[in-house]
């Protein structure tokens, strides 16, 4: 049913810490890596070992470089995107199957993919390009907040989280309840000034970014390598000396 | 966006199918009999047709059934409903002019309704989306109505019409081009609002995610050289309004309604092709992409 849920009990998502996160990708590969083991069709590759590899993945880091008007030094940004699972999702009143659905019981986006005709409408629909068909199975795939972990009691506790969060090496991502103001998650983006992407399309992200923090400069260092202090009595001596050999 | 050549022909088809039929439904110029088996064999023809390749696009077209389902929130599906119960009504109003050389004038009016519905349909699968900036505005609709009407006014052999529905499309398309240019820049879509990072600083891509291509850029990364856009803008506006207003304001009958349209049609193709090739979708505002006539 592609007609919003009013509200929905809790809105589970992601917080993304762009202060830590490295860039690793490992987000990436633990994401694609578990995607195509588990729940619906195999995330493909198209020519994996030629020589133009292409993909789906659900999840992607791109690297911004980000110059300060105040001339401190320009940062390095490493944006970790996947399915933001807007409150507002337009992918999901847009598709004509019914395929596209928001759960009112945790927010989360998905795709049934039982459903899904390969239209490419819904992927059209999403600015934050949250959505690939895949070219092989010719569905619509998305992130699915590793539905098939977190409520999955066959897995240890500390596994029931999104395989991008389990594995982030330098806790950049955050998984928790955005509905609920206490969490954890919540805490955090209040305590950090999270932010929305693309805020002007009134899409309501549920995940949220948390900016990297100002580079500390370094004090007392001038621009011009200063000359050294210049020598005197012997060393004076052997100085020139020195220089006309 | 991408343009691809099952959806320009879906689109400018069905469009021109669907506004002959209109005509047809209203009576104008709609013949009984042998005569009115062509009319109807053209008409229908090209809507199918339309109708048929919009389907080649599709990643599972054998679920397509299922598209009927969701009317109530989504474009694509309202046009699957109007555009097959616009079929089904002038099919109605076909075989009574085929056969019984009767004009029913009460099912021709719900058939031509049903037949603008479904252009409108289609049109509103482009305005919708919020994402492409050039295309989200109550214009498209009314560009893809022009068109639609345009077609079956040359079709049905109005030439007083005609020339009015092709200087009024002519006008409709310009002002598409003119505010369509500018419309990125004035939704005020950025690198900074889209990775939210503008407040700290002038922002711009250091490293793409992947060094090969992918679905996102193959779909919405679709780079039209300007200098061409700009020639084809040219040569579409001719075949499109200008050729076919000269030839059916000097010259009357059969042929020259005839070639009036293949050259319209013709100008439809360039037209839409212009629609796909110069819509800028915002996700390209992530892989670093400036938008036309964007700054900074």
């Amino acid at each position: 049913m592609t007609c919003l849920p009013q509200t929905t009990t809790r809105k589970l998502g992601l917080v993304i810490d762009l202060d830590t996160c490295v860039g690793c990708h490992a987000c990436v590969i633990s994401c694609k890596g578990w995607n195509t083991e588990n729940y619906g069709a195999a995330l493909s590759d198209i020519d994996a070992y030629g020589a133009q590899p292409a993909g789906t993945f659900l999840n992607r880091v791109h690297s911004y470089e980000v110059e300060p008007a105040n001339g401190c030094a320009t940062q390095t940004v490493h944006f970790p995107k996947s399915c933001l699972h807007c409150e507002d999702a337009p992918c999901v009143t847009v598709c004509p199957t019914g395929a596209s659905y928001k759960r009112a019981e945790d927010g989360i986006v998905l795709v049934n993919e039982d459903a899904c005709i390969g239209c490419g409408l819904c992927a059209w629909a999403c600015p934050y390009g949250a959505r690939e068909l895949d070219a092989v199975a010719g569905v619509m795939k998305k992130c699915t907040l590793c539905v098939d972990r977190i409520y999955n009691e066959n897995l240890p506790e500390e596994d029931r989280v999104p395989a991008c969060v389990r594995t982030c090496p330098s806790g950049a991502r955050h998984f928790g309840d955005l509905g609920d103001p206490s969490s954890a998650v919540s805490q955090l983006v209040e305590s950090r000034g999270g932010f929305d992407l693309m805020p002007e399309l009134g899409t309501k992200p549920t995940n949220k970014y948390l900016p990297p923090r100002p580079k500390d400069r370094l004090q007392g260092v001038a621009s011009e390598p200063a000359a050294g202090p210049s020598a005197t009595g012997f060393f004076a001596w052997l100085d020139r000396a020195l220089e006309k050999i | 966006m991408h343009p691809a050549p099952s959806v320009i022909v879906f689109t400018v088809l069905s469009g021109a199918g669907f506004g002959y039929l209109a005509f047809l439904g209203l009576g104008l110029s709609t013949g009984t009999g042998a005569i009115a088996f062509w009319q109807f064999a053209l008409g229908f023809g090209m809507a199918v047709a339309g109708l048929v390749s919009s389907t080649f696009h599709l990643g599972n077209p054998q679920r397509a059934l299922l598209a009927f389902t969701q009317w109530r929130t989504s474009w694509l599906s309202r046009e699957a409903w109007a555009s097959c119960s616009a079929l089904l009504v002038m099919a109605g109003f076909a075989v009574a002019a085929i056969f019984f050389g009767r004009i029913l004038n009460v099912v021709g009016v719900l058939g031509a309704s049903l037949c603008l519905a479904t252009v409108v349909a289609t049109s509103m699968i482009y305005a919708q989306m919020a994402t492409v900036p050039r295309w989200n505005s109550p214009l498209t609709p009314g560009y893809f109505i022009a068109c639609a009407l345009t077609a079956g006014a040359i079709l049905s052999a109005q030439n007083h019409l005609a020339v009015v529905c092709l200087i009024g499309l002519a006008l409709i398309q310009t002002v598409c081009w003119q505010r369509g240019d500018r419309r990125f820049t004035e939704r005020g879509h950025s690198i900074a609002s889209a990775t939210g990072l503008g407040s700290k600083g002038r922002t711009r891509l250091f490293e793409a995610p992947h060094t090969g291509t992918n679905y996102l850029l193959k779909e919405f990364g679709f780079h039209v050289a300007r200098r061409h856009a700009a020639k084809l803008r040219v040569i579409g506006m001719a075949l499109l309004c200008v050729l076919p207003a000269l030839i059916l304001s000097s010259a009357s009958g059969g042929m020259a309604v005839a070639l009036a349209f293949v050259i319209h049609l013709a100008g439809a193709f360039v037209s839409r092709w212009l629609f796909f090739a110069e819509a800028e979708h915002v996700v390209q505002l992530y892989y670093g992409h400036q938008p036309q006539g964007a700054t900074g």
